[in-house]
């Protein structure tokens, strides 16, 4: 079968499994769920095909309400779990779905050896500025003084910037999009999927029930002004000059992917013991 | 000295200290290596200090006509090249009345148990005469001594510099045969009267190997295919040997980021159908611990491999310990059965680490595998190890109608895992509580059916005769596990030479604990020395936990770095009133 005729072949259905979601009515996570499945529609990908990781947190629970087969594994490790996965595996499409806390706090290390390792594989934040799970705490990327139990008053510390982090360290792919959006989240994931190595997608998804005040990103989110560029240095200037609202791709490289050979054996295991013998 | 004065012994020791950099260990290996071409099996154990240079370090060798597992309770000679930090590990290295000490009158004064202990001290310049050779160094004086004292032909070290200097260049290998040459004719005039008895035939081809080489054989030999490194003493080696030979087996390593990273790149990989492994120390595995509980949890085979040094905390990273017995059973949260072994030998690691995998894809469980610093590190001089059938064959799922059942309660718990590729088989795999199809739920009934199902399938598995080392007779029985084994084997041998009878009982599967076995292997015995390299006892604490022990117990147990040597446990035996 062409993989022309696969694609006519394939509805955003086929992905979604039969597991009911427990996310809170409202949340921008659903969204993102119809846009994996838009995506992997549009990819046309066989389903089992398909891994989706992910660590802990609400975003986490992502991989069972697809159709793929998913790991949902410990808190924070999901892009290492993935690395795993992908260099063993290389024909899999590998895409790791995590949030502001297990991603960018109790998973941040990893996120910084993910972009400079460069392994072909997608990574999805969904970004609600709060840790929803455990009921509203204050995560790397929320404002300074954003009153929780945990931070009366506001950490008043500077939050986190994602998409610098990701360029500095390496990342070959790197978009923003907003989850109430989800045609055009769906088309960014595509394009993340396709471009080689490492992409990254920060996706603004609301959580209505501990950051109300996220209702109004609607009205904020905007679509970037200019296309895509594959000059870190002017990506630099336009991700740290925007107003965290700017919706789109706003870095493609060009890096080689990592992709070790694996599979054929070229001696007999038998030759491996010749280090020892006398 | 007189021909007519020589004793003939069935092994020999000999340490070589220096302070770092001076070579001792160089010329420990030549002659390790020189000796094994003649013939002989050896065992070669480091000493070092934390530095990188300029520490204190030591070759311990030993050379035997036959089997050899530990080193010994004395030193027959001792050559130190210096002594500047010596004083450090002294008591690591036991000298005795009999012990011959060669020492440099430039390089300090020897360390005061080496007088305490009635030794013989005699002197030789070895850095002088280095000097009067160009290029010459004292440590190729020591090995000269070394050789001629132990019974080594000038010619066999010779043969192997040529292959070990090749690269070095023709000035290299000259400088060095004119300092073996120099140190062994010095070496006449001392008076040494033991003398290592022909080597009995070999009756396999011989391997010189350490146990992390070892170790990482047996996981390729398994079938491992993908392995995440993070580096840490002194288990290191075991990654440095896979980086370039794995490649060969058509698998590959990645160096991860922190130990967090490596086992859940292990967890991915094998999720994907490929054997994977990592190799740490104590700090590795604690961190490592939530992983592998997710690894029970979601029924992922993995294999960890934990050489185990002085702890707590960074603890003594050089120097072995038995002391992570208890968070490689009992370590992770709720209630996590998994697999533990431990190799007992340098050529053990190779079985025990193929087994491990085996194991671990046979019942999709990780396996922990405690070897330890002395076995890891130290080099030996074997036969061959026997080859082994215990290749990794996981039950797949590939042809699939229906909903797939992931974790379906089978008879012997072991349900077969599809992979990603396989259509139809489509699942998540989880460390949430899972109903059989692998979807998260809070309820009673699926949790008491999983946590069963994990259970059952290590416990009705027929682990077989490799279970346990069991040996010789009598009604006491030495009850000890890892690395102390060769040391428990070789004090029954000199026990039963003096007419003592004791039984050798060594786990080598330490979880899921075997009562049935275990009670079989204690038939009848009287009395059980328990034996270990553990401050806390743990092992002891383990046996008392699991298993039914007679009345009359007693303990040997020490943490390290001081070994445990044979004449201790010779001296419990024989001398239990």
């Amino acid at each position: 079968m062409s993989s022309v005729d696969m694609r006519l072949a394939c509805k955003p259905a086929d992905y979604k499994s039969d597991i009911k979601p427990i996310w809170c009515p409202g949340c921008g996570d659903y969204h993102v769920l119809m846009s994996f499945t838009r995506a992997f529609a549009e990819l046309g990908l066989p389903s089992e095909d398909i891994v989706v990781v992910s660590g802990i947190g609400c975003s986490s629970r992502i991989p069972a309400y697809t159709n793929c087969y998913g790991f949902h594994g410990v808190h924070g490790r999901s892009l290492a779990l993935a690395a795993g996965l992908k260099v063993t595996r290389p024909e899999l499409t590998v895409v790791v779905a995590s949030g502001d806390g297990d991603g960018y706090s109790i998973g941040g290390n990893h996120f910084l050896h993910a972009c400079r390792r460069n392994i072909d594989m997608t990574y999805v934040v969904m970004d609600n500025h709060i840790y929803g799970m455990t009921k509203g705490q204050p995560s790397p990327t929320t404002e300074p003084e954003f009153d929780t139990a945990l931070s009366p008053g506001g950490t008043g510390l500077r939050p986190f910037h994602p998409l610098v982090i990701a360029l500095a360290s390496g990342a070959n792919f790197i978009a923003r999009c907003f989850s109430g959006e989800p045609n055009e989240t769906a088309a960014v994931l595509v394009e993340a999927i396709r471009h080689p190595g490492f992409s990254f997608v920060e996706i603004l998804s609301p959580c209505v029930t501990f950051r109300p005040d996220e209702k109004e990103w609607k009205s904020l989110v905007h679509t970037a002004p200019v296309a895509a560029t594959n000059d870190p240095a002017k990506a630099a200037r336009r991700i740290m000059t925007d107003d965290g609202f700017n919706i789109g791709i706003l870095y493609r490289g060009d890096r080689r992917p990592y992709r070790p050979a694996i599979g054929a054996a070229s001696v007999d295991l038998s030759e491996l013991e010749k280090d020892f013998e006398l | 000295m007189d021909e007519r004065d020589l004793e003939e012994r069935d092994s020999v020791s000999v340490a070589i200290v220096g302070s770092g950099g001076a070579g001792a260990l160089t010329a420990g290996n030549f002659l390790l290596e020189a000796a094994s071409a003649a013939g002989w099996q050896g065992l070669l154990s480091r000493t070092v200090g934390p530095q990188i240079r300029g520490g204190e370090a030591a070759a311990l060798v030993r050379l035997a006509t036959g089997r050899i597992e530990c080193l010994p309770d004395h030193f027959d000679l001792l050559i130190g090249i210096d002594w500047l930090n010596a004083h450090r590990f002294g008591a690591e290295i036991g000298v005795g009345p009999n012990s011959l000490v060669i020492s440099d009158p430039r390089g300090g004064e020897p360390p005061p148990a080496i007088a305490a202990a009635g030794a013989r001290v005699v002197e030789l310049p070895m850095k002088e005469m280095a000097k009067a050779i160009p290029n010459g160094r004292p440590n190729m004086i020591a090995l000269g001594v070394a050789a001629r004292l132990l019974g080594l032909g000038v010619d066999v070290v010779s043969a192997l510099l040529e292959k070990r200097l090749a690269d070095k260049g023709q000035a290299a290998i000259d400088a060095s045969r004119a300092g073996i040459n120099a140190g062994h004719e010095a070496a006449a005039r001392f008076d040494f009267a033991p003398r290592l008895a022909a080597p009995r035939p070999a009756g396999t081809r011989r391997w010189l190997v350490s146990g992390n080489e070892a170790t990482a054989l047996g996981a390729v030999r398994g079938g491992v295919r993908f392995a995440a490194a993070y580096p840490i003493t002194p288990a290191t080696e075991i990654l440095e040997w896979l980086a370039p030979n794995l490649p060969k087996a058509g698998g590959v390593l990645l160096q991860a980021e922190d130990e967090l990273a490596a086992i859940n790149m292990i967890i991915g990989a094998s999720f994907g159908g490929t054997p994977a492994l990592t190799a740490t120390s104590g700090p590795g595995l604690s961190l490592m611990i939530e992983a592998l509980g997710l690894a029970t949890a979601a029924e992922i085979p993995v294999v960890v491999i934990d050489v185990m040094r002085g702890g707590p905390s960074t603890g003594i990273p050089t120097k072995s310990e038995q002391a992570d017995l208890n968070i490689a059973v009992y370590g992770c949260h709720g209630d996590a059965p998994h697999l533990v072994v431990a190799p007992q030998s340098i050529g053990d690691c190779l079985f025990t680490t193929q087994w491990a995998t085996y194991l671990a894809e046979a019942l999709q469980s990780p396996a922990i595998v405690l070897s330890d610093q002395f076995i890891g590190q130290a080099r030996a001089a074997i036969e061959r190890p026997a080859d082994v059938a215990f290749i990794g064959q996981r039950a797949r799922a590939t042809d699939i109608a229906g909903a797939y059942k992931r974790y379906a309660i089978a008879v012997n718990g072991i349900s077969p895992m599809a992979i990603p590729g396989t259509r139809g088989g489509q699942y998540t795999a989880d460390g949430l509580t899972h109903t059989e199809r692998g979807i998260p739920t809070s309820g009673e009934r699926d949790h008491n059916a999983q946590l069963d199902k994990r259970r059952d399938k290590l416990a009705q598995f027929n682990f077989g005769a490799h279970w346990a080392t069991i040996e010789g007779a009598g009604d006491l029985a030495v009850v000890t596990w890892g690395s102390l084994t060769g040391t428990a084997r070789e004090a029954i041998g000199r026990a039963a030479e003096d007419g003592v009878a004791a039984s050798l009982v060594a786990p080598r599967l330490l979880s899921p604990v075997q009562p049935e076995r275990f009670a079989a292997a204690l038939a009848g015995k009287q009395r059980v020395l328990v034996v270990e390299q553990s401050h806390g006892a743990q092992f002891h604490h383990y046996l008392r936990a699991h298993y039914e022990l007679p009345s009359d117990v007693r303990v040997l147990n020490r943490a390290g770095p001081l070994p445990i040597r044979a004449s201790e446990i010779h001296r419990a035996i024989t001398q239990w009133r």
